[in-house]
C-alpha cells in the first residue's frame, strides 16, 4: 500500500469517516437478522410489549415447537427442496450442453441459437399470455411449472459459453481425431473443465429457486400441496394482522394457543427460511463473487 | 448428400450431432419464450379465453386508448418511474461509496469480514427481506425505539401506513439489500487501476482524498456508464417483488406500479386484453429507454451496450 509519510488532519478525518461508515453498515445489515432471531425465541405475548433487541427477554422454544409440528411447513420445505435440487441439477447440465454447442465456432446454427436466446433477455411475452400458455400446457396446478420454464436462462448460458470459449480448442480437435462423438467430448472433456463456472451458475439457480414464491402464487395457489416455504412465509406476511390457513391450523392443534402471536410466527418463519442460506453461505459467497468476476458477461 | 450443391445443408448434415444436441433447446425456447409473444395480439382484441383465435373480436387500438385514459394510469407511470429512479440512483451512489471506502481500508481481515457481511442480504429472498424491513419499521421496532429514545418523536410512527413515505422505504430497503453485492463490480474495477498512477500522485503530493477524486473516480466512469445503460432499460421492470411485498392498501396510491396494475386488472379482474396492452406499453417504453441511453452514451463517446 502507498502511504503518505505525514498524516494530515484530512487523512485522519477520512479514516474516521471510513470506519464509522463501515461499522454502521455492519450494524444495519446484521441487526434485523439478530433482532428477528431474538423475537423468534421470545415468548409471543411478551414480544408485543416491544423492547426486544438482541436477546430474548422471556426465552422459549415454543414458537419453533408449534411451527415445526405443523405438517404443512414440512411439506412446503419438501417442495422447496425438490424444486431447488431438480432445477439446479438439470438446469446446470442442460445449460452447459447448449453452451458447448454454441461455443463451437464452426457450427452453422451458432449465431441463430445465440440470438434467439439473448433476445429473450429483452423481449418477454408478459404476464397474461404466459399464464394462458402454461394453462394450455397443463402446467397450472402442477409441480413442473417450477422446473420447466426456467431450465435454460439466457444470462447463465452466456456466462458458461464465455467460459468454454476460453478453453483451448486443441482439446476438442484431438478428441475428435481419437474418434470421440460430440456428446462424449461435452461430457468427458468440457464438463469437467468447466466446473468453476458450473458451480457458479448452479448457485445462481439454487438461490433463485429457494427464494421463489411468485410462480407458486400465480400458477399453483389453489393447491396447498404445491406451496413452497417462501410462499408460506409470504402468506404470513400478507396477513400480518390476521393469520393464514396453515397457521390457524397450527393454532387449533396447539393447546396453549394464546401464547402464539402473528409477530412471533413471522419471526420464526423468517428464521426457518433463512437458516439453510446461512448454513451454505460461506460456500455461496465464494462462488458467487467468483462468478461475477469470471470475465466479462458482455456479448 | 455429397451431390447437393447447397453448402449450408451439407454443413448442417455434417454437423448433425450438434444439430441433434441443440434441436430440443430450439423447440424449448420457442415454446416457452416465443409463443407468449404471439399473445401480444390479445391487446388488439377483446379477448375471451373460451373462444378460439378466429372467434375473437378485433378492436384495434381501443385497449391502448382505454389505458391512456384510465384515471390511475398516470399514477402508475409516475410510481413506476419514480421508485426505479430512486432505487437506481441511491443504489449506485451507495455501492460506489462502499467500494471507495473498502478500498481505503488497510486491515485486510476487517475488509474481508465487512465484505462478507455486506453480501448477506443479497442471498435472502425479498419475502424475508420485506419481513425484516416491516419488523424494523413496526411501531415497536428499532427505528421507532431510536426515535422515541432520542426524543425526536413523542409517539411511534406507523411508517408502512404513510403513502408519501413509501417510495423512500422502497429506496432505503433496496440499498440495504443490494449495496454490498453492488460494490463488487466497482471494487473489481478499482483493483485493476495501475498502482503507478497512485505512486505518481503521491510524489506530486496529492492527498488521499485527491487521489480518490482524480484517479479512482475517473477510472470508474466506464463501468458506471455501462451499468446505467443496462439499468435504464430495466426502469419499467425494477424490483416488482419488493414493491408488491412491502405495499398495502393504505399506500396503494404511491405503491401501484405497472406490474401490479397488470396483475390486478389481468388476473384478478379478468380484463385480459387491457392488461396485455399495459404490458406492451411497458415493454415499448423499456425498449425506447434502453436505445436512448445507448445513443446518449454513444454521443458522449463512451462504451456502448448494444
Amino acid at each position: 500500500m502507498i502511504r503518505a509519510k505525514k498524516r494530515g488532519w484530512d487523512d485522519i478525518l477520512l479514516d474516521v469517516f471510513i470506519y464509522t461508515f463501515l461499522i454502521a453498515l455492519i450494524i444495519v445489515t446484521l441487526y434485523p437478522f439478530l433482532n428477528t432471531l431474538a423475537i423468534s425465541f421470545n415468548e409471543g405475548r411478551d414480544s408485543i410489549k416491544g423492547g426486544i433487541y438482541l436477546w430474548p427477554r422471556e426465552f422459549t422454544t415454543f414458537n419453533y415447537e408449534s411451527l415445526l409440528t405443523d405438517q404443512q411447513i414440512f411439506h412446503a420445505a419438501g417442495v422447496s427442496i425438490a424444486r431447488t435440487v431438480l432445477t439446479t441439477v438439470f438446469g446446470t447440465f442442460l445449460t452447459a450442453m447448449l453452451a458447448y454447442v454454441i461455443s463451437r465456432k464452426d457450427f452453422v446454427l451458432r449465431k441463430f441459437i445465440t440470438f434467439i436466446y439473448v433476445l429473450t433477455m429483452y423481449v418477454q411475452g408478459g404476464l397474461i399470455p404466459t399464464y394462458f400458455l402454461y394453462q394450455r400446457l397443463g402446467l397450472t396446478n402442477n409441480f413442473w411449472v417450477y422446473v420447466l420454464p426456467g431450465l435454460v436462462a439466457a444470462f447463465n448460458l452466456i456466462i458458461v459459453r464465455t467460459y468454454i470459449n476460453g478453453l483451448p480448442e486443441s482439446l476438442i480437435e484431438s478428441a475428435k481425431i481419437d474418434g470421440a462423438s460430440e456428446f462424449t467430448i461435452f461430457l468427458k472433456i468440457i464438463m469437467p473443465l468447466s466446473k468453476p463456472v458450473l458451480a457458479t451458475i448452479a448457485i445462481f439457480t439454487a438461490v433463485y429457486h429457494w427464494s421463489a414464491w411468485w410462480d407458486v402464487f400465480l400458477y399453483n395457489s389453489s393447491n396447498p400441496a404445491l406451496a413452497t416455504l417462501q410462499y408460506e412465509l409470504m402468506k404470513v406476511l400478507a396477513t400480518a394482522n390476521s393469520m393464514s390457513g396453515s397457521m390457524q391450523q397450527a393454532l387449533a392443534n396447539s393447546a396453549q394457543s394464546a401464547q402464539i402471536t402473528p409477530r412471533a410466527i413471522r419471526a420464526t418463519m423468517t428464521i426457518i427460511v433463512t437458516v439453510p442460506i446461512a448454513v451454505v453461505y460461506p460456500f455461496l459467497q465464494r462462488y458467487f463473487v467468483h462468478g461475477l468476476t469470471l470475465g466479462g458477461v458482455k456479448e | 448428400m455429397k451431390s447437393s450443391g447447397n453448402t449450408f445443408w451439407q454443413k448442417l448434415w455434417k454437423q448433425k450431432a450438434l444439430v441433434l444436441m441443440s434441436l430440443p433447446f430450439i423447440i424449448y425456447v420457442i415454446i416457452f419464450k416465443y409463443i407468449p409473444l404471439w399473445g401480444w395480439l390479445m391487446a388488439f382484441q377483446n379477448y375471451w379465453p373460451g373462444n378460439s383465435f378466429f372467434e375473437q373480436t378485433w378492436v384495434g387500438l381501443e385497449n391502448f386508448r382505454l389505458l391512456l385514459s384510465d384515471p390511475v394510469f398516470f399514477d402508475v407511470l409516475r410510481n413506476t418511474l419514480a421508485m426505479s429512479v430512486i432505487k437506481l440512483l441511491s443504489g449506485m451512489f451507495f455501492s460506489i461509496l462502499l467500494a471507495l471506502v473498502l478500498n481505503e481500508v488497510r486491515f485486510a481481515k476487517f475488509k474481508k469480514i465487512t465484505q462478507t457481511i455486506s453480501y448477506l442480504p443479497h442471498f435472502i429472498s425479498w419475502v424475508v427481506g420485506a419481513n425484516l424491513v416491516m419488523n424494523a419499521l413496526s411501531t415497536n421496532g428499532i427505528v421507532n425505539d431510536l426515535l422515541l429514545n432520542l426524543g425526536i418523536v413523542d409517539s411511534p410512527i406507523m411508517f408502512m401506513g404513510i403513502p408519501k413515505l413509501f417510495w423512500w422505504i422502497v429506496g432505503a430497503s433496496h440499498v440495504w439489500k443490494t449495496v454490498g453485492f453492488g460494490a463488487i463490480l466497482y471494487l473489481a474495477s478499482i483493483v485493476s487501476i495501475s498502482p503507478s498512477l497512485y505512486e505518481a500522485a503521491v510524489i506530486d503530493g496529492a492527498s488521499r482524498l485527491q487521489r480518490i477524486r482524480y484517479i479512482t473516480l475517473p477510472a470508474l466512469k466506464p463501468v458506471i456508464i455501462i451499468l446505467l445503460i443496462i439499468n435504464v432499460g430495466r426502469l419499467m421492470n425494477m424490483g416488482f417483488q419488493q414493491i408488491y411485498l412491502l405495499s398495502n392498501g393504505r399506500v396503494i396510491e404511491y405503491s401501484r406500479i405497472f406490474r401490479i396494475f397488470e396483475l390486478d386488472f389481468g388476473l384478478k379482474m379478468m380484463r385480459y386484453s387491457f392488461a396485455t396492452a399495459a404490458g406492451i406499453f411497458r415493454s415499448l417504453v423499456s425498449i425506447v429507454l434502453v436505445f436512448s441511453a445507448n445513443q446518449i452514451a454513444k454521443m458522449m463517446g463512451e462504451e456502448r451496450l448494444i
